[in-house]
C-alpha cells in the first residue's frame, strides 16, 4: 500500500480528515524550505505537497507565480529538487507529493523521472495539465511507483469523474472554484454540492480533497463538513512564508499548520 | 491529416489542459464540427470574408524584384492587403462568427506583435461583440500603435507582466482567464496552436490562402515549385501549405533565426527545438535541459513565440516541409529590397519568407514559380526598422 493511502486510511481509523499543505520547494530558498517543512510536520500535517517551479505555470494565480520565479531564479534544479526531497526524507515520514507540469516530467522521461523522484521519496504526482486523455504513458511509468492525482473540476462531467476516479490513486483532487489556485471568492455553493456529488458517485473507493483558494480554518471546517476527506492549502502559506523571516519561520508555520489541522479532527 | 484522431497530427498536439476547460473545449469542438459543414454558417463567412476583409486577395507576380535576381518567378500572395493589414483576419472572423453561434458573450484573446489583437478587436466589433486582449507589456510598448487601434476598436487591453512579458506569457494569461470565467468566455486563438481542436480550426479557417494560391496558379496554367511561408505559431504558414500538401512543391517553412541559431536569441523553434508540452499541446519547443521554456528573440513580435503549431511538427518529421530560417539582418534586407524593388512593404514576419525566397529564386531557373505568402504589411513596423537602421548604420 502507498504511503499516500496508508495515510488516508489511519487518519480514518481516528475518524480525522487529511491537512495537504503546499509548498514552492526552493522559495525563497532551499533553506527556509527545510524550515518550513519542520514547522509543518510539528503542525500536525498528514500530507506534504511539494511544488516544482515551472516556467509556465498557466493553471496558478500570482501568488504561485511569484514563487516559481523566484524559486527559478535561486536556481532550483531537478537534481537539486531530488536532494533536497532526501533531506526532507530523513527528517519525516509524511507522505510527499510533487507538483508541477507535464513539461518537466516528458522532457526527461516519464519513466526516469518518476523512478528518480520515487528513489528520492516522492510517493506521488500531481499534474495540473495532464488530462486524462493523454496520459497513458505517464500512468504505464508511474504503475507501482507512485500514486498519480488527478485534477477533478465542479463542471466535470459524470462519465468523465468515473474515467478520472479510475486512473487516480491516492486521493482525488477536487479543483473548489472555477479559477487559477489562490484566488480566494469564498465558499461557494456549487463547491458544496460538486463535493457531494463526487463523493456519492465515487462510494468512498478514493478519498476526495478540495484544494483552490483554501486558505483559512473556517474554509476548512467547511469543506470537511461539506464531506470532503481532506483538504489542500497552498497560496496561504506562501504568503505567510513570504512575510516571515527565516528564524520564526517554523514556530509561524507550525501555528498556522495547527489551526487548519485541528479542523480537520472530529470533534462530535 | 484531414481531421487528426483524438487531436493528434502524428505524435503532436494532443490536449494537455486543466480539468476546468475540458467542458468548454468540448463545447468548442462539438459546435465546430457542426458549424464548419453548415451551409448558412459558410455563406455568411464568405459574405464577411469577401466584402468586408477583402478576398480573394490577389496574387501578385513580382516582376522587378524576379528580374533583379535573376531566377524564378516570384508570386506574392497579397494577404497584407487584407483589413485590417494580415492574414489574421481570416481566422477571428471564422471564430467570432462560431463564439456568436455558440451564444458566447464574452471574447478573448492573446495577442504578440498586436495583428490577431486588433484583427479580434474588428471581427468582433463588425459581428457586435466586446473582446478583451492579453498582450505581453514588453509587446505593448514595441507595438504601441496596435495598442491604441484596438482601443480605438472598443477592446480592452490587459499588458501581461508575468514571465519574459511576451506573447508565450499572454496565452499563459488567457488561459488563466478562460479557466475563471470559462462558463461564459470564448477564447479566440490566433494561431494554429492550443489544444486540439485549435491547430486544425485555425489552419481550415487559414486554407483560404492556400486554396485560392492554388485556384490562382491554374488560371495563370501553373503549378508552384516553391511554397513560402513565415512560421510564428504558424498559422499563415499552415494555411498556405495545408491544400497544396499534396502537390509536388517544395514547401518550406521559415523561422526567426533572430542574431542566429547559435546564439539563444532567436525563436526558431522547429530548427532548434525539442519535444515538450506547452500551452496544451505537444509540438517542438524552445527549452532547456531541465524542461523550462526559454526566452525567444526576434525583430518580428508576431514570430517572438517559443512554441509552434503541431501540425507543423508533424510536417517537419514527417518531412513534407522544410523548415528554415532568417536571420534580423537577412530579414532587414529583404524588408528593404521588397520596398524599394516592388513597393510593397511587408510586416517584419513576412519579410523572413521574401528573405527565403530570395535565396530559392536565385539558385532557381528562370521557369520556376516560387509562391510566397506575404502574411501582413509593415506599416506597423516602419519605426522599428528605422531603430534598427540607425543603430546598425548601413545604407
Ligand atoms: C503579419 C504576420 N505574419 C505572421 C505572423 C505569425 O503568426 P503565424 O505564424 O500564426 O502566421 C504574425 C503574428 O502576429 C503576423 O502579424
Amino acid at each position: 500500500m502507498s504511503k499516500i493511502k496508508e495515510k488516508f486510511k489511519e487518519l480514518q481509523e481516528r475518524n480525522e480528515k487529511a491537512l495537504i499543505s503546499y509548498i514552492m520547494a526552493g522559495f525563497p530558498n532551499e533553506k527556509s524550505t527545510i524550515s518550513v517543512v519542520r514547522g509543518l510536520v510539528k503542525g500536525g500535517v498528514d500530507i506534504i505537497e511539494l511544488g516544482f517551479p515551472f516556467s509556465d505555470p498557466l493553471a496558478d494565480g500570482p501568488v504561485i507565480q511569484n514563487a516559481s520565479t523566484i524559486s527559478l531564479e535561486k536556481g532550483t534544479k531537478i537534481d537539486k529538487f531530488f536532494s533536497l526531497v532526501k533531506k526532507i526524507r530523513k527528517e519525516t515520514d509524511t507522505p510527499l507529493i510533487l507538483m508541477t507540469y507535464t513539461n518537466i516530467l516528458y522532457h526527461k522521461g516519464y519513466s526516469k523521472f518518476i523512478a528518480e523522484a520515487k528513489k528520492a521519496g516522492i510517493d506521488g504526482f500531481i499534474l495540473p495539465d495532464m488530462s486524462i486523455e493523454e496520459s497513458e504513458d505517464y500512468l504505464k511509468a508511474a504503475k507501482n511507483n507512485a500514486d498519480t492525482i488527478f485534477l477533478i473540476s465542479p463542471n466535470t462531467s459524470k462519465t468523465r469523474i468515473a474515467k478520472i476516479a479510475k486512473a487516480s490513486s491516492g486521493f482525488l483532487y477536487l479543483v473548489a472554484v472555477y479559477g487559477t489556485t489562490g484566488v480566494k471568492t469564498g465558499i461557494k455553493n456549487y463547491t458544496l454540492d460538486a463535493i457531494k456529488n463526487v463523493k456519492n458517485q465515487t462510494k468512498g473507493k478514493i478519498p476526495v480533497s478540495v484544494g483552490f483558494g483554501v486558505s483559512t480554518p473556517e474554509d476548512v471546517k467547511k469543506y470537511i463538513k461539506a464531506g470532503a476527506d481532506g483538504v489542500i492549502v497552498g497560496s496561504a502559506y506562501l504568503k505567510l512564508i513570504e512575510k516571515t523571516s527565516q528564524s520564526k519561520l517554523e514556530s509561524k508555520i507550525a501555528l498556522f499548520t495547527k489551526s487548519l489541522k485541528c479542523q480537520t479532527v472530529h470533534k462530535k | 491529416m484531414k481531421y487528426p484522431k483524438n487531436g493528434r497530427f502524428g505524435e503532436f498536439g494532443g490536449k494537455y489542459i486543466p480539468e476546468t476547460l475540458v467542458p468548454a473545449i468540448e463545447e468548442l469542438e462539438e459546435n465546430y464540427l457542426k458549424f464548419k459543414n453548415d451551409k448558412n454558417f459558410k455563406k455568411e463567412l464568405d459574405y464577411y470574408l469577401k466584402v468586408y476583409a477583402g478576398r480573394p486577395t490577389p496574387l501578385y507576380y513580382a516582376k522587378n524584384l524576379s528580374e533583379k535576381l535573376g531566377g524564378g518567378k516570384i508570386y506574392l500572395k497579397r494577404e497584407d492587403l487584407l483589413h485590417g493589414g494580415a492574414h489574421k483576419i481570416n481566422n477571428t472572423l471564422g471564430q467570432a462568427l462560431l463564439a456568436k453561434k455558440m451564444n458566447k458573450k464574452r471574447i478573448i484573446a492573446e495577442t504578440g506583435a498586436g495583428q490577431h489583437g486588433v484583427a479580434t478587436a474588428m471581427a468582433c466589433a463588425a459581428l457586435g461583440m466586446k473582446a478583451e486582449v492579453y498582450m505581453g507589456y514588453k509587446d505593448t510598448i514595441r507595438q504601441k500603435l496596435n495598442v491604441f487601434r484596438m482601443n480605438l476598436l472598443g477592446s480592452k487591453v490587459h499588458p501581461v507582466k508575468s514571465g519574459s512579458k511576451t506573447l508565450k506569457d499572454a496565452i499563459n494569461e488567457a488561459i488563466r482567464d478562460w479557466i475563471t470565467n470559462v462558463e461564459n468566455t470564448y477564447y479566440l486563438l490566433g494561431s494554429a496552436v492550443g489544444p486540439h481542436p485549435y491547430p486544425v480550426m485555425v489552419r481550415d479557417f487559414q486554407s483560404v490562402i492556400g486554396n485560392e494560391i492554388k485556384s490562382q496558379m491554374k488560371k495563370l496554367n501553373k503549378t508552384p515549385d516553391s511554397i513560402i511561408a513565415c512560421v510564428g505559431g504558424g498559422s499563415n504558414a499552415i494555411g498556405t501549405f495545408y491544400p497544396l500538401v499534396d502537390s509536388n512543391a517544395e514547401i518550406i517553412g521559415v523561422e526567426a533565426a533572430g542574431h542566429g541559431l547559435k546564439s539563444k536569441k532567436h525563436s526558431a523553434t522547429l530548427s532548434a527545438g525539442s519535444k515538450g508540452v506547452l500551452h496544451g499541446m505537444m509540438t517542438y519547443l524552445l527549452q532547456d535541459k531541465e524542461g523550462q521554456i526559454t526566452e525567444t528573440h526576434s525583430i518580428s513580435a508576431g514570430l517572438d513565440y517559443p512554441g509552434v503549431g503541431p501540425e507543423h511538427s508533424y510536417l517537419k518529421d514527417t518531412k513534407r516541409v522544410k523548415y528554415h530560417s532568417a536571420t534580423d539582418t537577412e530579414v532587414i534586407d529583404a524588408f528593404l529590397m521588397l520596398t524599394r524593388t516592388e513597393g510593397i512593404i511587408p510586416a517584419l514576419e513576412s519579410a523572413h519568407a521574401i528573405a527565403e525566397a530570395i535565396k530559392v529564386a536565385k539558385k532557381s531557373k528562370k521557369s520556376e514559380s516560387i509562391v510566397v505568402t506575404l502574411s501582413g504589411r509593415g506599416d506597423k513596423d516602419v519605426e522599428e526598422v528605422q531603430n534598427y537602421l540607425s543603430k546598425n548604420v548601413k545604407n
